[in-house]
């Protein structure tokens, strides 16, 4: 097998502050090219702090990170300031959740786009203004050529979007970290973005790390799904497997207790209880006081990471066992 | 059967505390604020007991004994130029000085809140006669405008008060305005509008205590640009009269003294200094210990 | 469950049960939008245009649709945190704030709102406590009795009192902030409580608890509610009657099993095609609304809807459609030419495949 495009090993971050918060414990996935991973989890779960890391964009002094990243063969957490500037937006790109967040309401879209092509290569300002128009019409903005002069308060949220998905992908980024893209659109908005996004990434084959709270819109999107939980990657599996036959029992609960057309006039499962303070997090299986299945062991020690190839578990008492044939 | 959600919450530094207690705990955590709360104390506990600390007479003039140095004989500080005993002047002018300092502040505090607030919840065409008349007073330099006003009304300490409240009135009233016009959007003043509640209940309940804290955070920034202000009014002799001991007037009658006795005359300025600098640096600390959301 | 709790006095039934709760009619709000002072004609955003609707006591309506169709602006019209421009509201059989209906503050008891954003709706600078007493304190409650009553509610809805009385908005969760805003428009005994986009903010697992948590204070309390979302699941779960908004006008409504069945409007067809699959065998493949939720201010003429529907004809462009049944079924209604034989249009919903 190739060596993967992205290798995350162990990863730990810390913040320090005024109480020490585990942002991320033990955090290891690789990606290939090509491959859309899905990274599930709810508020808390460290799942944009992982982005963010891979990007490196938390303050050095109040952030400390154990681990290894690689990404298209380098450390990323060795690369000095001149080689990050570089890796930060042409190897590795973001979109974030609130579209206008971006853009710098000063400037059109048109010549944001254009300073990000001229800031990664040597391109006159000609052409990179054509490139600039070519990937609006790449996002399927319509009338790009009006919308190029158009400043980013006067585009609605859903141009918003495809605008910043061309302003990510403009250096051709060979990973794309998408965090919650969707989370604030409407529904018919939101679809027509996770399409979008699957139309560029098969075009383009780049691989995209796609963050979301929202199960529906990963399966819409990615191939593997890891769902996080407190800083950790409980499990990770093919999307089918994740969705007709989860392992852990977080994640049962949350497609459980996603609500769909099936459940009306019954209460819903729920997965009782809220997830743990990160600056508190038990030496135990943090997921321990909310699980159906918790035995004496699960409120002792911290269950390992089983790992083989793309799979991933973390429990010990999964629903089903971990390495069973589908 | 109730939904069980019945977790551990997560620890806060200061469980249950009233909100003045919180922000007592934090200022006492920083140890540059509670030095200059200290060298401010002690400024303002000479000023108030200065009858009973001060040395000397401050109305006492000898000719024999002028403008003599620093550490000159039973004058600590040296003596201004009509013999008078410095250390004791500046005592007492420090009472007349921050009075002058934090009277118009105050003033201007409860005045400027109860506009600003009555501008912003009123909003439409009342708030915007109220905030352009106020507009044509913040136009001008306010140094410029006390001055006019105070040249207008005369002389004397009275009339200085009033000039610079005139001054600050407008700037508080534009904070107050404006954080009440923002908090009358939120959602929580529409639950309050939902309760049945009056205006007068709503603004007092909820609309005041959120509008009081950034006022005042920036009405303790005006307490040192009000010392200068007033020590400036003295100096160009609209504020208060001789034979009255205040630093900004001992600034002007000792200016001839400059080439004579350069420290001697150069001490009411420094009082002034350092006095409204500890202003500034203390209402900087109060600003982050006064933030709910540490 | 306890028994001592504080003896409730919910606001008394006027009209009777075969009242509907509410009744609305032709209601309209026009914003005016602020243009350069030499337009001579003013501009108006029409938010809210002839909506007309009534709420069976007990029961759940869900109003869906896209940003700016009008939702939130008809929850704040019926709140009477704003006057309407024209149309009429009757609550329980009685007029509000007008001659011989309800006084205002009377009317407070009956109808509460709990909104999207807990954080916003929260006085940051009041105790959990004191923000859920200070509505029966209004309403001439003693302090003794507001504070029990607070306890009573907040244990109600699955916070300790003891721990989160005296806490702050800001150390709570989202999903214990939006429980606050349940137990503080509970405080009132209401009749009536609409929930404007409650649970959108929420993650999903706690989404879920407090649904369950909704589902049994209706249930307890004899409530009827108003429930706004864009989510289409949460909406089909939660309520009875559906309602779709489109543009400040309803293009279709009806019991739930009509409406998520066999919708009769193209615009609530793609709203339900929208969701997002869960089936990865099974993807969307083509997305069933093109372009953005269009701008309320140059709304289309004839059907709004037409300039997104794939299905428009000329007749769309000339004439707007008027609200009529679907088929013998009074409860399901939907303004749509493909409904209307008459009407010229050459299609029928029926015909098109879903």
């Amino acid at each position: 097998m190739s060596t993967p495009l992205v290798s995350v090993q162990d990863l730990g971050v810390q913040f320090s502050g005024n109480r020490t918060a585990s942002a991320l414990n033990q955090v290891s996935f690789e990606l290939g090219s090509g491959e859309v991973l899905g990274l599930l989890g709810e508020s808390g779960s460290g799942k944009s702090v992982t982005l963010r890391t891979l990007l490196r964009l938390y303050p050095h002094n109040k952030t400390q990170i154990s681990g290894h990243i690689r990404v298209d063969g380098q450390d990323v957490l060795a690369l000095k300031e001149r080689e990050l500037n570089l890796y930060r937006g042409g190897t590795v790109s973001m979109i974030f959740q609130e579209p206008g967040l971006a853009f710098d309401p000063v400037y059109t879209i048109g010549q944001q786009i254009t300073e990000a092509i001229r800031a990664h290569g040597n391109t006159d300002k000609a052409s990179a203004r054509q490139q600039a128009l070519q990937m609006l019409e790449r996002v399927q903005i319509p009338q790009a050529k009006q919308r190029y002069d158009a400043y980013p308060n006067e585009l609605s949220g859903g141009m918003k979007q495809r605008a910043m998905i061309a302003l990510a992908l403009a250096c051709k980024p060979k990973l794309l970290l998408a965090d919650e893209p969707t989370t604030a659109l409407d529904a018919s908005v939101q679809i027509q973005i996770l399409l979008l996004l699957r139309e560029l990434q098969q075009e383009t084959g780049m691989s995209v790390i796609f963050v979301t709270h929202d199960i529906g819109a990963a399966v819409e999107v990615a191939d593997r799904i890891a769902v996080m939980y407190a800083g950790r990657i409980v499990e990770q599996g093919p999307v089918a497997q994740i969705v007709h036959q989860p392992r852990h029992p977080y994640t049962a609960g949350l497609l459980a207790s996603s609500v769909g057309m099936e459940n009306r006039g019954q209460p819903l499962v729920v997965v009782p209880g809220s997830p743990p303070d990160l600056a508190m997090l038990p030496p135990s299986c943090s997921f321990a006081p909310r699980c159906t299945y918790a035995s004496e062991r699960c409120h002792r020690e911290l269950p390992p990471v089983l790992n083989h190839g793309k799979l991933s578990l973390a429990c010990f008492h999964p629903i089903l066992p971990f390495m069973e044939a589908a | 059967m109730t939904t069980s959600l019945l977790m551990p919450l997560p620890a806060v530094a200061a469980p249950g505390r009233s909100y003045w207690a919180m922000v007592w705990y934090q200022l006492r955590q920083d140890r540059m604020a509670m030095l200059i709360a200290s060298i401010l104390l002690l400024i303002i506990f000479s000023a108030i007991f200065a009858p009973w600390l001060a040395p000397a007479d401050p109305y006492k003039a000898s000719m024999l004994h002028r403008l003599l140095p620093l550490g000159s004989e039973g004058h600590l500080l040296g003596t201004d130029e009509l013999g008078r005993d410095m250390l004791t002047r500046l005592m007492y002018g420090g009472r007349i000085s921050l009075l002058m300092g934090v009277i118009p502040v105050l003033a201007a505090f409860v005045i400027g809140t109860a506009i600003g607030l009555f501008a912003g919840y009123m909003g439409g065409k009342m708030n915007m006669i109220i905030m352009r008349v106020l507009d044509v007073f913040y136009a001008f330099p306010s140094v410029l405008l006390a001055v006019a006003i105070s040249g207008a009304l005369g002389p004397g300490m009275s009339n200085s008060l009033i000039a610079l409240t005139l001054i600050f009135v407008p700037q508080v009233v534009r904070v107050a305005e404006s954080v009440t016009t923002q908090v009358r959007k939120l959602d929580y003043i529409e639950a309050a509008r939902m309760s049945g509640a009056g205006a007068f209940s709503i603004i007092r309940v909820h609309v005041l205590g959120n509008v009081l804290e950034p006022v005042f955070v920036y009405s303790t920034g005006l307490l040192s640009i009000s010392m200068i202000l007033a020590s400036g009014l003295s100096f160009l002799g609209l504020g208060v009269k001789p034979p009255e001991p205040e630093w900004g007037l001992m600034l002007n009658t000792l200016r001839s003294a400059i080439y004579i006795n350069p420290w001697l005359a150069a001490l009411p300025g420094v009082m002034i200094f350092i006095t409204s600098i500890a202003f500034n640096l203390l209402a900087d600390s109060v600003r982050s210990a006064m933030d709910i959301r540490r | 469950m306890n028994t001592n709790l504080t003896p409730r006095t919910p606001a008394p039934d006027r009209g009777g049960p075969a009242q509907p709760m509410l009744i609305v009619r032709d209601l309209k709000k026009y914003f005016p939008v602020r243009g350069n002072l030499l337009q001579r004609k003013p501009k108006f955003v029409h938010a809210v245009d002839g909506v007309s609707f009534s709420v069976p006591k007990g029961k759940t309506l869900g109003i869906v649709g896209e940003s700016g169709c009008g939702k939130s602006t008809t929850a704040r019209l019926i709140a009477h945190l704003m006057a309407p421009d024209s149309g009429t509201m009757i609550f329980d059989g009685e007029g509000v704030a007008e001659y011989g209906g309800l006084e205002l503050k009377e009317f407070r008891r009956n109808l509460q709102m709990v909104f999207q954003d807990s954080f916003a709706s929260l006085n940051p600078r009041l105790t959990i406590a004191d923000t859920i007493a200070y509505g029966p304190r209004i309403h001439g409650i003693a302090a003794t009795e507001a504070n029990r009553l607070t306890h009573d509610l907040l244990a109600r809805v699955g916070l300790e009192p003891g721990q989160f009385g005296s806490r702050y908005p800001h150390e709570l969760s989202g999903g214990q902030r939006q429980r606050v805003n349940i137990a503080r428009a509970l405080a009132y005994d209401p009749r009536l409580v609409i929930l404007d986009e409650a649970v959108a903010a929420l993650d999903k697992s706690v989404q879920a608890q407090v649904l369950n948590l909704l589902q049994e204070l209706k249930a307890e309390r004899q409530l009827t509610y108003l429930f706004i979302s864009h989510d289409l699941h949460v909406v089909h779960y939660l309520s009875d009657y559906v309602m779709v908004m489109y543009l400040g006008q309803i293009v279709e409504s009806g019991p739930v099993e009509n409406i998520y069945g066999e919708a009769a409007h193209p615009y609530t067809r793609a709203l339900l095609s929208a969701v997002p699959s869960m089936n990865p065998e099974h993807r969307t493949l083509v997305s069933p609304l093109a372009g953005d939720p269009p701008n309320p201010i140059n709304a289309p003429s004839g059907c709004r809807f037409r300039e997104r529907c794939t299905h428009a004809q000329a007749i769309c462009e000339a004439l707007t459609p008027t609200i009529m049944e679907v088929g013998n079924n009074i409860h399901h209604q939907v303004a749509c030419h493909m409904n209307n034989p008459m009407s010229g249009h050459t299609e029928t919903i029926q015909e098109i495949s879903a």
